[in-house]
């Protein structure tokens, strides 16, 4: 039984050891590059004595920058991916919360990294470590001892009291959602992957593992041609990228531009996509031109190691109704359940809770957290057994798929990212000009909207925040009121907030 | 251009817009600002920025921006 996700190497390095693996269109690694440069990192890890510990990779998304994960899996640790394009108060808490030892980074991140005040380990660079000579013994025996209930990442997601949450996923959860994902999406030798997702989130193990498992290829898609449609769709020509997997806000960018009547990606024929509801007008134009391509929507969460709900288009779609999240991959339950912590009835909204294989293992340092979310199915007393609360409701519809209906609490779904707006506004109270502050989602425009009450400028406001949230949480409208409105609990009045939009 | 000014500083306060020429090439607007732009400019000029017209020479200044729009306009 496979119980380690490297070994998926055995496979593309005696097949294809000489095909590009990844790339980003000008710099790429082979399979036996990959292979020989994560064994490398793997040993330098095993020397230095760093063994069943977070190991943090601060790179510019890059070829190498995958090859150090593997790496660090490969010397029996985890990797935390963190970005340049967090914050850094939010690098701060994450580096807080994992006091790690060691940081990998590149030429150009040192720099950076030698400046975190919140680190007191080594920083190794990339290239130092990547080209040792591998120990295949030690290699061997870490890989022997390795159980497949070992943590392999740790990433982090918005936390509504402002504190972000590491999700742990260990081997046998991705081993697991990368076989009913591959079976789902029908990845083989010849997919080439188009990513569009950051490396420092579960999304990119859509591409990441498959790559391996298969012998395919990644292109890791440079970030600013998300800004120029037509250039987006020339590189994936060039590279005769047949299947993605992008959140919804990538794909209507390309549509909503006509950038069609340029240009087509004429090799793709797989697209996948999730985290957010796809207007059928957008997915439309997608079918119209690409009309024998796949398209599935994904569904799931960070917590669920990554997607955990497929559904084939295969039927029209009226405009205005909600693709379906549809059914479970094979091995996850969904348990639709009422607020009685009873199974939903046929139509009836229930909680979606999640049971299987393919639960992560909790959040780092958080036992706290944890337990509020992964708790004892309700419908099991005679023995453990732990289902993952989303806090996303959802209901059966007529043809029996699940389709989401809302969020329980105050979680968005804002250009394909997940964001807590309690983050939102834990950030802004934490500005000493600021009294109260209210955040609200704008679901028809798509814009995070933020009231404040306080001795400050909706524009000095805007500033300060740049500091402190990352790009995709920044309000897209602020206000300042002169009262906040409450309920009559003394609760922020969200309702009518929502209604001044 | 004085309406275009406001939509882009709303966005980006901290930046000076009248005098900025390198807004995509020096990675200031990103594909989120882009979109925000683009969508603002459909309400308030009543033009549509189709993807042919999405290329960096076009967004690099306020000024360019705004050329683009009055073209646009003049089409229509």
């Amino acid at each position: 039984m496979q119980n380690n996700v490297l070994d998926y190497f055995e496979n593309s390095i005696n097949r294809v050891p000489d095909k590009i693996a990844f790339s980003n269109g000008t710099d790429s690694l082979t399979f036996r590059q990959v292979y020989d440069q994560s064994n490398s990192i793997g040993t330098w890890l095993h020397q230095k004595g760093i063994y069943k510990q977070p190991v943090v990779v601060f790179m510019n998304k890059h070829p190498k920058e995958i090859t150090a994960f593997f790496g660090v899996i490969r010397g029996g640790c985890f990797y935390v991916p963190i970005d340049e394009e967090m914050p850094r108060i939010r690098i701060d808490l994450i580096l807080d919360n994992l006091k790690p030892g060691l940081i990998i980074c590149d030429a150009q991140t040192k720099g950076i990294a030698e400046t975190f005040t919140a680190f007191h380990g080594e920083l190794a660079l990339y290239d130092d470590i990547c080209n040792s000579k591998a120990d295949e013994a030690a290699l061997g025996e870490i890989h022997d001892k390795t159980l497949d209930t070992d943590p392999i990442y740790v990433v982090f997601t918005s936390g509504s009291t402002g504190i972000p949450k590491g999700v742990v996923a260990n081997h046998r959860s991705v081993l697991d959602y990368i076989a009913q994902l591959s079976d789902v999406l029908e990845f083989n030798e010849q997919t080439v992957f188009g990513n569009q997702t950051p490396l420092y989130f579960d999304a990119c193990l859509k591409e990441l593992y498959p790559t391996l498992k298969f012998g395919a290829t990644t292109y890791l898609i440079p970030k600013e041609l998300f800004s120029i449609p037509v250039k987006l769709v020339e590189f994936m020509n060039e590279h005769e990228i047949n299947t993605i997997c992008w959140v919804v806000s990538a794909l209507t960018m390309i549509s909503a531009f006509n950038t069609f009547k340029t240009v087509v990606p004429k090799y793709l024929n797989n697209i996948a996509f999730g985290s957010e509801v796809f207007p059928i007008k957008q997915y439309k134009r997608w079918k119209e031109v690409l009309p024998d391509a796949r398209f599935t929507n994904l569904y799931g969460p960070t917590e669920g190691t990554g997607m955990c709900c497929y559904y084939k288009l295969l039927r029209d779609f009226e405009e205005g109704e909600a693709i379906p999240i549809g059914q479970p991959f094979f091995n996850t339950e969904i348990l639709l359940l009422t607020e009685e912590n009873k199974p939903a009835a046929d139509g009836e909204v229930g909680e979606i809770c999640i049971r299987g294989t393919s639960l992560t293992m909790g959040y780092y340092n958080n036992f706290e957290k944890t337990n509020e979310v992964f708790v004892q199915n309700p419908l099991n007393t005679a023995y453990p057994e732990l289902i993952y609360r989303t806090g996303d409701l959802g209901k059966k519809n007529a043809y029996g798929e699940l389709v989401f209906v809302s969020r329980k609490d105050y979680q968005i779904k804002h250009m394909g990212h997940r964001i807590e707006l309690g983050e939102i506004e834990a950030n802004v109270n934490m500005q000493e000009e600021i009294k109260i502050s209210g955040c609200v989602y704008d679901d028809v425009k798509g814009k995070i909207v933020l009231y404040y009450v306080g001795e400050i400028e909706e524009k000095d406001l805007m500033v300060k925040l740049k500091d402190s949230l990352p790009r995709y949480m920044l309000p897209n409208m602020i206000h300042k009121l002169d009262a906040m409105p409450f309920t009559a609990n003394g609760k922020i009045d969200r309702v009518t907030l929502k209604k001044n939009i | 251009m004085e309406q275009l000014l406001e939509i882009l500083s709303d966005l980006h306060p901290e930046v000076d817009f009248e005098t900025e020429d390198h807004l995509i090439d020096d990675k200031i607007l990103d594909s989120f600002d882009i979109i925000s732009i683009i969508s603002e400019i459909a309400e308030q000029y009543d033009v549509t920025i189709s993807a042919e017209h999405i290329i960096p020479e076009n967004f690099n200044s306020a000024e360019a921006l705004y050329d683009l729009i009055e073209r646009l306009e003049d089409e229509e």
